[in-house]
């Protein structure tokens, strides 16, 4: 067991914990944020991802002990109101969730890649958002990928 | 309809979701369940105009929550910006006799089997408002229209909102008798409205049946024997107890053991260093060779069951001037629904409560009140979202462990969760399937004679032996009844079925038999096109003479994809079409094959005609979905056994697709009217032969046995 002090969405939370636990289940589990999902624990899905200093990171491979001094964001803090961030945006005019059971983890990756690359191009996003979506949501994804691309063109033109 | 129904079910039900308020989907709080007043069964009005619609089918992402919000909306005339959705519990349904109907959430059912009675609900609803408002003024009922929840009297102009006369509404007896709308007067039916549960989803709040938190909930992790059919013999508690968090370990049925802990992970982890002894059972040699083996000694089988047949196959086959034979084969699949199975169950004072994520709530009470061995008054069911469906979550065997779990620890929630090893391991898998093909053409290139010998496991057999009829399952015979197969113009058709059950489990997987049955016949029909020396399209065009729905969306799709016009060099077309689940399909695939056998498809155009469209933005967006699930099974996935059990156990080795391979999908809706159609499954099952005839058109490779990945495309 290890006295933790993990910086998520802004907050510092203490916590005891063994410090192989992945961070995913720490979390869930330990911090209750529910929002970053389990669904294979071996890095194929994407569904736990989440930001670590901004870089998109598959939770479930991520020993709590290791995370040190990184900023953690989750879905729940991707952004104040939880539909802000231009790709909740996009995602809700393209109605891009079914069951949703990805999303979190489709929507940090997308957030991370136009973090690096505003303007993505198909390939690009076919190299960064490799998560699984059983319900195929995957064209709707990438075109709301491009619009939310635009939108954040345009909300930094006027700021 | 006339029933008073418990509040107290409805708000039970809010608590289970947690509350959360959201843009369109979220349970009323209290406050406003209490002062919402209920119009008939399926709707309530509130003072401040929200309407709230009751669904009593499950949402996996299929849309079919804001589809039957539509269809009561539509008929109350409810303004859309003012429409929430709750679901009805299973208790609820229970306590009032079955009044919200049939819960089972499969089979493309969720609207189109339930079309009649919600839209009568909303029906009843706006009778309601008028006569209430109709009384308030002392007018004539006739006199009074609605739109926009509003009832307004049009001789004086006077205007009630919903809202202000919902109260004295719902005072009324409702009317046995009401009139729907006709199509002419639809105004939310057919429109693309957005979905109402959509911002929950892209904020991580909501709560999924995995994601439940109780208070002093405790964890559990959970492994069956992994041979299919193999006991559980003992475990050794002792060498575990000692680790983190861990509570209790304990036996669950004959063939399973649970480690509960604080947390989940921490039971995960004590479970992999738990010794366990299994009575592996008589099924602990069988390999996929062995299962393929016995699968085949049916295709030639003297006794097979009948779907349909007419005219004279043997002697038309035995007269015919070419005959083409082909044996093709389809493995088990996995649904592999991300959110892994989980059940949420508490057993105290005799009663049993589960949150679970089930595609049917009223089956989920059932095996809960089982498994605890309680009646069914007293279980509580708590719906949650499924994180994926398929078919898998109509079975309810995550249920019964939670509940035996939870009777061996009563007054504590107990959250099992399978881990996805576990999810890959005991699944109700897609049928392995071969078949026989053989076709007759006379001198002319005419089809004289059609066989399609089925030799593939039941699905009945093992799931549902009273739909078996005279040893015959017809559910094998999918996308080839005679009110679904697009040939019945072929002169003599014989469609016939030798059953070869192995030890696998196996049950619904979306699409169920119309996936493997529409590969066999429409690349099939593409081989016989070939030998009859005819372009695939114009084959089928003729053999459709009796079949004109299957021909109008053939053409739909034909027309919009361009055949026959020319393409960029080195892609090829494939055609496929189908029908199925009350609906007509066809696509019309764009492939490109490189020299080393490299498969890109770059467009699909797909084409539906599901008779009334309920929502067309969700529709196109079950025809994309349903593609990435069919190509996944036909590009790369599969599940063989090895030693009786399942050899993939996580997405290394049960690869699906993903985004870079998503082709462009165009959606072309071709709805006839008169009918109400399935969505979520018809279309699954034209994707995969559309793409393997395009792949012929490319390499002038044939593949018959799925998936692609066993095969080398690679072509000069």
């Amino acid at each position: 067991m290890a006295k933790l002090a993990l910086t998520i969405n802004g907050k510092s939370h203490a916590i005891e914990v063994d410090p192989e636990t992945p961070l995913l289940w720490v979390l869930r589990e330990w911090i209750g944020l529910t929002g970053t999902k389990y669904g294979c624990g071996v890095a194929q899905c994407g569904a736990c991802t989440v930001h670590m200093d901004g870089v998109a990171t598959r939770s479930c491979q991520i020993p709590a002990g290791s995370v040190g001094t990184a900023k953690i964001v989750t879905i729940e803090g991707l952004s104040p109101d939880g539909m802000s961030h231009p790709i909740q945006v996009a995602w809700l005019q393209h109605e891009v969730p079914q069951c949703g059971y990805c999303q979190s983890g489709q929507i940090m990756a997308s957030a991370a890649l136009l973090a690096t690359k505003p303007q993505p191009t198909d390939a690009d996003i076919a190299d960064m958002v490799t998560n699984i979506c059983r319900c195929g949501t995957y064209q709707r994804i990438k075109a709301a990928i491009h619009t939310a691309a635009d939108l954040s063109v345009n909300a930094n033109g006027k700021a | 309809m006339t029933q008073q129904l418990s509040r107290r079910f409805f708000l039970s039900a809010s608590a289970a979701i947690g509350g959360g308020l959201s843009l369109g989907w979220s349970l009323p709080s209290a406050q406003a369940a209490e002062t919402a007043a209920e119009l008939g069964i399926w709707a309530t009005i509130a003072p401040d105009d929200t309407v709230t619609i009751r669904i009593a089918r499950s949402e996996m992402g299929q849309g079919t929550l804001t589809g039957l919000a539509q269809l009561v909306a539509d008929e109350l005339d409810a303004d859309w910006r003012f429409v929430k959705a709750e679901y009805v519990s299973p208790e609820a349904n229970l306590a009032n006799k079955r009044a919200w109907g049939d819960m089972s959430t499969g089979g493309s059912r969720g609207i189109r089997a339930s079309v009649e009675y919600v839209r009568k609900g909303g029906a009843v609803g706006r009778a309601m408002l008028i006569q209430a408002a109709a009384a308030k003024w002392g007018v004539p009922a006739t006199e009074c229209t609605t739109g926009l929840s509003v009832v307004a009297h049009t001789p004086t102009g006077r205007r009630l909102r919903y809202g202000e006369i919902a109260a004295d509404a719902a005072k009324l007896p409702p009317p046995a008798d009401v009139k729907v709308k006709t199509p002419a007067e639809w105004k939310l039916i057919g429109r693309g409205v957005k979905r109402l549960d959509t911002a929950e989803k892209l904020s991580g709040k909501l709560v999924y049946a995995i994601d439940v938190q109780l208070p002093d909930m405790l964890n559990a992790a959970i492994t069956a024997c992994p041979v299919f059919g193999g006991k559980l013999k003992s475990f050794d508690a002792a060498k575990i107890q000692s680790m983190p968090g861990v509570r209790h370990v304990v036996a669950v049925d004959d063939n399973a053991v649970a480690v509960v802990a604080d947390k989940w992970y921490q039971a995960k982890m004590a479970l992999a260093a738990l010794p366990i002894v299994w009575d592996e059972g008589p099924n602990a040699s069988i390999d996929s060779k062995q299962i393929a083996a016995h699968v085949a000694t049916g295709l030639d089988a003297k006794d097979a069951g009948i779907g349909q047949q007419h005219g004279d196959f043997d002697a038309a086959f035995a007269s015919a001037a070419k005959k083409i034979e082909a044996v093709y084969s389809s493995p088990f699949q996995h649904h592999a629904t991300l959110e892994p199975m989980n059940c949420t169950a508490k057993f105290a004072d005799g009663k049993v409560e589960v949150w679970v994520s089930s595609q049917n709530g009223d089956a989920s009470l059932a095996a809960a009140a089982e498994a605890g061995g309680v009646k069914l008054a007293d279980v509580k069911v708590h719906k949650h979202h499924l994180g994926g469906g398929f078919g898998r979550r109509g079975q309810q065997d995550p249920v019964k462990q939670a509940v035996q779990i939870a009777k061996q620890i009563p007054g504590k929630p107990i959250k099992l969760i399978w881990s996805r090893e576990e999810d890959m391991a005991h699944g109700f898998y897609r049928p392995i399937a071969q078949a026989k093909m053989r076709a007759g053409l006379d001198a002319a290139g005419n089809v004289v004679a059609l066989h399609g010998r089925l030799a593939a496991q039941s699905i009945a057999a093992y799931l549902a032996p009273a739909r078996m009829v005279n040893g015959v399952d017809m559910i094998a015979f999918q996308g080839w009844t005679e009110e679904e197969f697009g040939y019945m113009a072929i002169p003599n058709l014989r469609l016939d079925d030798a059953i070869r059950n192995t030890h696998v489990p196996v049950g619904f997987w979306r699409g169920v038999n119309t996936n493997q049955n529409a590969v066999f016949m429409e690349c099939f029909i593409d081989e016989v096109a070939l030998a009859a020396g005819k372009d695939p399209v114009e084959f089928r065009r003729t053999l459709m003479a009796k079949n004109p729905r299957h021909l109008a969306v053939l053409n739909a799709v034909v027309e919009r994809a361009g055949w026959g016009t020319p393409l960029p060099k080195g892609v090829f077309r494939g055609v496929a079409q189908n029908a199925g689940f009350g609906s007509y399909v066809a696509a019309v695939a764009e492939v490109s094959v490189t020299a080393k056998g490299e498969v890109t498809i770059h467009r699909i155009v797909a084409g539906t005609d599901c008779g009334y469209a309920v929502n067309p933005d969700q529709i196109a967006a079950q025809v994309e979905g349903s593609f990435v699930y069919g190509l996944s099974a036909m590009f790369s996935s599969e599940i063989t056994i090895d030693k009786g059990r399942v050899v993939e156990t996580n997405f290394d080795t049960y690869p699906v697709m993903k985004l870079a391979q998503m082709p462009k999908v165009e959606t072309v809706l071709v709805p006839s009217g008169g009918f109400w159609g399935g969505v979520g499954e018809p279309t699954i099952a034209v994707a995969p032969p559309a793409v393997l005839n395009a792949i012929f058109a490319a390499t002038g490779k044939r593949v018959r046995s799925l998936p692609l990945t066993h095969h080398d495309l690679s072509h000069a």
